[in-house]
């Protein structure tokens, strides 16, 4: 089966939920709603014609000032057996960043959607274990919105537990082995 | 022990936390574990990654797309060359473009050069965490050969960024061929130096036998590839499912495992060790003559050092592209997967028409197996928590991204 087939048979048996099929350098994605998102990937996975049982890929892209909805969630599915490969790009507003979690489809979707929630703040509804994963737990912002500055904080708005780390070796300074006879 | 027993003899247990890592030898970089322990079994284990976070995604959208080929020797700086191919792939099928023939074996020799390179760290370190010490010993030993290769190639052992977007940087000479033909001849019988030490050891076999055991249909919903994959029996590889570069033109075999447990991902990775051998000897022999850098795609390749001697204009196309970058397809998308050493390497580029990629996103194998050691290492015993971290081959740096 085609990708554009897949894509055209998603759209059949979801008419409301798909929004636009694209296809570029012969890959298809389909741009989906995200309402019912875990019923897709569901459907994707268990049709017997399809069998999408590996998900390569979850992450989150942010269209900051390009399009509405700003953020957008894409599945990479493929399927093991047949081959196929199809992506999944679920639109999530920025005034809700909300969607709903695939963990129970696919195991293997836990750590990516942790991560997205932390570098792009969209919530995943029903995930068992949704914290911080690659920045630290009491860090503020999300690092890959487009909005987030390039540089980290500084002076006064830096990060507690750097700062902290900081004064203290400064404290320790007087500890230090006097290197040379210069010093002594 | 049961409750009423605890009772019985007047005190009680409760589980014991502990803290492993991030500075652990056997963690093989900044992992670190929360283990929670009933006597000598775990009961729980909660991984924690991100102490090298680099934010390497928001570093490629910052970069031109030619900039960005160094940042991806950072992130599995075992395997670094199949790192670039994957990275200079991904924006070729961006823009559309394809290496020439003599580029694209070079490209696939090197990938299996760094293929064998990160499975002798794997193999080293995995050993010596088990309690297996000469083995260390021995793969240093031709792995030093290996980097030494590379540095004939590119003058660099670790970080190469050897390949480029449309081919590679320079031709390899024939002395280059040479030395690594004679490589593929002496590496077989290292590797039966290798099986003598371990592949009969009871140690060995205890240690590895039934550990770890993950069914086919449990490793493919966690997302596993690669060896890891493999050893449950998924006959799943990029190599033959999406054939790049010059892997349909070579003759290979995908190595699977059986149950699932280390000692058959241990197999796995032993085999490939012969068919990335075997696809080096097949590229030498069959690799043709005729230039390293497609000529199709002047807007996005550096023009060549020699043609600024005799043409003029030269300079201001070449100070664009380093300022500027390529300007990409304006609505394009695309998702490229290369096989690495670790499992499958995905690169997700969307692009805006401009020099920089709008987002670039790194699907890293390492990271999707730190995620299974829960799953892996629960009701075993502790010292089995150090086999299933080096049995899932991780790469901290590649990980934290």
């Amino acid at each position: 089966m085609e990708p554009l087939e897949i894509a055209k048979t998603l759209q059949a048996r979801f008419p409301d939920e798909v929004r636009e099929v694209k296809e570029f350098g012969g890959q298809v994605a389909v741009i989906l709603r995200r309402d019912r998102i875990t019923d897709v990937v569901t459907y994707l996975k268990t049709d017997s014609a399809l069998q999408m049982d590996l998900l390569k890929d979850l992450c989150g892209v942010d269209y900051h000032e390009k399009k509405k909805p700003r953020f957008e969630v894409v599945y990479h599915l493929y399927s093991v057996k047949f081959r196929y490969l199809i992506r999944l790009r679920a639109e999530v507003p920025e005034e809700d960043p909300v969607i709903e979690s695939v963990v129970r489809v696919h195991r293997g979707a836990d750590w990516h959607e942790r991560e997205c929630y932390d570098l792009f703040g969209i919530t995943f509804k029903g995930h068992p274990d949704l914290r911080r994963i690659l920045m630290p737990d009491d860090w503020e912002g999300h690092p890959l919105r487009k909005d987030y500055p390039y540089s980290g904080p500084t002076g006064e708005n830096e990060w507690k537990r750097f700062s902290n780390l900081l004064e203290k070796a400064e404290e320790n300074k007087k500890f230090e082995w006097v290197r040379s006879r210069d010093q002594l | 022990m049961s409750v009423e027993s605890e009772e019985k003899l007047g005190h009680s247990t409760k589980d014991l936390v502990i803290s492993m890592g991030p500075q652990h030898p056997a963690t093989h970089g900044v992992l670190r574990l929360i283990l929670e322990l009933d006597g000598e079994t775990v009961v729980k284990l909660t991984p924690h990654v991100g102490f090298l976070h680099r934010g390497t995604e928001k570093l490629h959208e910052t970069l031109t797309y030619l900039q960005g080929i160094p940042l991806s020797d950072r992130l599995d700086y075992c395997s670094a060359m199949a790192n670039n191919v994957g990275y200079v792939l991904a924006v070729e099928r961006l823009f559309g473009i394809e290496a020439p023939l003599r580029a694209k074996y070079i490209r696939t020799i090197v990938s299996e050069m760094s293929r064998i390179a990160s499975h002798i760290i794997w193999l080293a370190t995995h050993a010596l965490d088990i309690g297996a010490m000469t083995v260390f010993l021995y793969a240093m030993r031709e792995r030093e050969w290996l980097l030494d290769l590379f540095e004939m190639i590119c003058g660099a052992r670790l970080t190469t960024t050897y390949p480029r977007v449309g081919g590679v940087r320079n031709d390899v000479s024939e002395e280059f061929l040479d030395s690594l033909y004679l490589f593929t001849d002496e590496f077989p019988g290292r590797l039966l130096e290798y099986e003598t030490l371990i592949d009969q050891n009871r140690i060995w076999l205890k240690r590895t036998k039934g550990i770890g055991v993950i069914s086919a249909e449990e490793a493919i919903n966690w997302g596993l590839t690669g060896p890891t994959l493999r050893g449950s029996g998924v006959s799943y590889d990029v190599r033959k499912h999406a054939p790049y570069d010059a892997y349909d033109l070579v003759d290979f075999d995908v190595p699977l495992g059986t149950k699932g447990d280390v000692y058959d991902r241990y197999r796995c990775r032993m085999e490939e060790f012969r068919q990335s051998n075997r696809i080096i000897r097949q590229c030498i022999e069959k690799i043709p003559k005729g230039p390293v850098m497609t000529p199709d795609a002047p807007k996005v390749t550096l023009p060549a050092k020699d043609r600024f001697a005799t043409e003029k204009g030269l300079l201001p196309i070449q100070m664009g592209l380093m300022r500027k970058g390529p300007a990409a397809p304006a609505e394009g998308e695309i998702y490229s997967a290369v096989e690495v050493p670790k499992g499958e390497l995905g690169f997700y580029i969307v692009s805006d028409g401009t020099g920089k990629p709008w987002r670039l996103r790194l699907r890293s194998p390492s990271f999707v197996h730190a995620s299974v050691l829960s799953r892996l290492s629960v009701g075993h015993l502790v010292a089995d928590v150090i086999a299933n971290i080096g049995t899932i081959d991780i790469v901290l740096g590649e990980c934290d991204r």
